[in-house]
């Protein structure tokens, strides 16, 4: 994945400046409010809802299960609707090749429809050094880009920013990347999307390279698919000579039939729509209409690894509408910034740490960054078990094991750190399993009660900054159950 | 029917009144609990924080402890979803691990037998009204673990509508999680911290004198939270107040 956030600070760390400012908290918890009460409606309107995510699942699943056999099936349609399929095995390879079709055009610049598979691998500052510039065409990422910013959401990557700043955003920068924000600019919602407007126009209208990812590729007939709701999307995948898509190699659907499960449940999950404003789908190229050159990269980036993992694998299923983000108490109050990568919130959590490894101590700190509340699951349209695979992800951080990294079979070894804590768990293991060891224990914290402070030293401090120890009552229920036989001995 | 009471460690350990309260209900409702000496954890700490292996052990006890027992009653939410929705998990991963069914059939006879307090009284006993008496207006935070894992739905909040003398109102923002999360609460201290605080203000600004959750590993939270911003209202698990009758001072059971 991109080298971008490497060397971000793990999670705790960087969530501790997010729950502090208060501008942010606002923003993101009215944003996500906001769309979590308008998809909660969009979804309760289907009665087969159920049905639909369970069928969106199945769909996956067998997927991914064939996916050797479904991705040469797609190569060979593109192929034959006049596409070339490249195949990137990461980040590096992905960006090279990019980065080569686009100098063959002979272009210096890109537009960019928004797409996560090019942020994963960090497309346009590999681009940027090769003196080729994108543009970012979606009206949230144009925000990012000309903020210098960094997203913090998969769907609305400037979720944390309002109004203000992002009419500011337009004054200051709009003039350095093309057509300068228009005079006075108020910022009413009208006006800033004008601004994006008149900006992108000439971009559309100049490009000749595109740059898409798909939310889908159909391996029965070589289609890709994308839903949008600004429109840049079909100029970009339209207007250009030479359009140039990365996808993840997991967005495959086999037939066109399956689709008919995800257009219903992607827009009400992520924009709470009851259909998205704009859905392309193109094949291949055409001598009549539309871009006369089309490449695909297909992109692994530790997705195979990924699927090696009988846990993990399920991540693989996400359709990146960003419902879990915005159900999430733990995004709400970080920020999308502290998950240190272009997939924040829940999703983030399990799918980062698998496509990256766990090298970093960022990914190591990611499967802890919830309460295992698991509105999450509740949510998701493909019925990924987040907290299952959160809690796996801590056991490999806990008790190392066996993984697939770069295609091996590898063992890793327990994560540094967590010592202490795997003696406690071993320690209180050992005592559960000797009810005279635990009352022992009981006994003691009881006749020593008045000497417990209402706040602990070391790292006991963590609990003791914001929350007072419970009092220890002076006998356990058990030694009270022994002393009064059952209660029977007590008049009361 | 031999019914047991699962009371968990913590409240074993911290809050034995919430045990009283549990045996004082169920005898008032005429179900004699036994409540075995050799019980101790369900192991979910060690699981959820990554150490399945070291929670096998424990799941094996319980099942010893309990197998033969016809009901086993717990007054915690997330315990009960440790037994009923993660012990099939450990079995699971221990086939996957190459070591056949054997911890699978161990632990398959307690997992349909445990069940969460209000469950047990709302599935097995058949009662919603049982007999309390509360005089006290309250909020109810229904515990994540309680809410989505089994499914405990209007259970409880049926049965605190049964109570006399109680007013239950609204909690805005009910179904957020309250920020504890087991290790969560140290390992994340700040969103944890900040996550219980605005569930303490949402349940003030009721006006609610009592917090009721069916879980106290949430309550230690939020009332720990609460006791350090010295607040008016106080946290209450749902058993004291079920258990609570006229004859209590105050209504209040223990």
């Amino acid at each position: 994945m991109s080298g971008t956030f490497v060397g971000m600070p793990a999670f705790p760390a960087a969530a501790h400046g997010a729950v502090a400012d208060r501008t942010l908290r606002a923003n993101l918890r009215h944003a996500t409010h906001t769309i979590r009460d308008k998809r909660a409606r969009a979804v309760t309107e289907l009665d087969d809802w159920a049905e639909l995510r369970e069928a969106g699942k199945q769909i996956k699943d067998h997927t991914l299960r064939h996916l050797d056999t479904y991705l040469v099936q797609l190569e060979e349609a593109v192929v034959r609707a006049g596409g070339t399929v490249h195949w990137a095995v990461d980040a590096d390879e992905a960006n090279s090749l990019v980065t080569r079709l686009v100098q063959e055009t002979g272009e210096r610049e890109v537009v960019k429809v928004k797409s996560m598979a090019t942020q994963e691998i960090g497309l346009n500052e590999a681009l940027e050094e090769a003196g080729i510039r994108a543009y970012e065409t979606d009206l949230a990422e144009l925000i990012v880009q000309l903020g210098k910013d960094r997203p913090s959401h998969i769907l609305v990557p400037a979720i944390h920013r309002n109004r203000g700043e992002i009419r500011d955003i337009f004054e200051h920068e709009m003039a350095s990347w093309g057509r300068p924000a228009p005079e006075a600019l108020a910022d009413s919602p009208a006006e800033l999307a004008e601004a994006a407007r008149l900006h992108l126009r000439e971009k559309f209208l100049r490009a000749k390279v595109g740059i898409s990812g798909a939310n889908f590729m159909v391996a029965e007939t070589g289609t890709l698919v994308i839903l949008e709701s600004e429109g840049n999307g079909r100029m970009c995948l339209t207007l250009p000579e030479t359009l140039i898509s990365v996808v993840g190699i997991e967005k495959i659907v086999p037939t066109w039939r399956d689709l008919e499960v995800f257009l219903q449940t992607l827009p009400r999950s992520s924009t709470a729509e009851r259909m998205n404003p704009y859905t392309s789908t193109w094949t291949g190229t055409s001598d009549s209409d539309g871009p006369r050159t089309f490449h695909l990269v297909l992109l692994d980036n530790g997705r195979t690894d990924t699927l090696a993992d009988e846990v993990g694998r399920q991540a693989l299923r996400c359709i990146r509408c960003s419902a879990c983000l915005n159900v999430c108490p733990v995004y709400e109050r970080a920020g999308g910034h502290a998950y240190g990568s272009v997939y924040p919130g829940p999703i983030g959590a399990i799918l980062s740490p698998q496509l990256r490894g766990m090298g970093s101590e960022i990914d190591r700190s990611l499967p802890y960054a919830s309460s295992l509340c698991g509105a999450c699951y509740e949510v998701c349209p493909v019925a990924i078990d987040i907290p299952e695979v959160l809690v796996h992800l801590r056991e490999r951080v806990a008790e190392g094991g066996e993984v697939v990294r770069n295609g091996a079979r590898i063992t890793v070894r327990p994560a540094k750190g967590h010592a202490a804590e795997r003696a406690a768990m071993r320690a209180t293991a050992w005592a559960f399993g000797r009810p005279g060891i635990l009352r022992t224990g009981q006994r003691l914290a009881s006749r020593t009660r008045r000497l417990h402070p209402r706040k602990l030293p070391g790292p006991g401090k963590a609990w003791g900054a914001s929350r007072d120890l419970p009092e220890v009552p002076q006998e356990s229920f058990r030694d009270w159950w022994a002393r009064t036989d059952g209660g029977k001995g007590e008049v009361k | 029917m031999r019914v047991a009471l699962f009371l968990t460690c913590v409240n074993d350990t911290l809050y034995p009144d919430t045990g009283r309260a549990v045996l004082k209900l169920l005898n008032r409702l005429g179900v004699e609990v036994d409540f075995p000496m050799a019980q101790t954890c369900c192991g979910q700490a060690h699981y959820n924080t990554g150490y399945r292996h070291q929670a096998e052990p424990l799941a094996r006890h319980y099942s010893d402890v309990f197998g033969e027992y016809d009901a086993i009653v717990t007054p915690s939410g997330s315990c009960a979803a440790m037994v009923r929705e993660l012990y099939p998990r450990l079995g699971e991963r221990a086939a996957a691990e190459g070591r056949g069914d054997e911890l699978s059939r161990v632990l398959a006879p307690v997992i349909p037998k445990t069940y969460e307090l209000t469950e047990f009284l709302v599935d097995v006993l058949g009662v919603v009204d049982v007999g309390a008496y509360y005089p006290h207006k309250v909020t109810y935070h229904p515990t994540c673990h309680g809410l989505r894992s089994l499914g405990l739905g209007d259970r409880p909040r049926r049965l605190l509508e049964a109570v006399k003398g109680l007013e239950l109102v609204e909690l805005p923002g009910a179904e957020e999680c309250c920020g504890f999360g087991g290790t969560f609460a140290v390992k994340n201290p700040d969103v944890s911290a900040a996550m219980g605080l605005d569930k303490v203000l949402g349940a003030e600004s009721t006006g609610a004198g009592r917090l009721c959750a069916a879980d106290n590993s949430c309550l230690m939270h939020l009332g720990g939270t609460m006791s350090r911003l010295r607040t008016e209202i106080k946290p209450v698990h749902i058993a004291e107040i079920l258990a609570s009758t006229e004859d209590d001072t105050e209504g209040d059971a223990t």
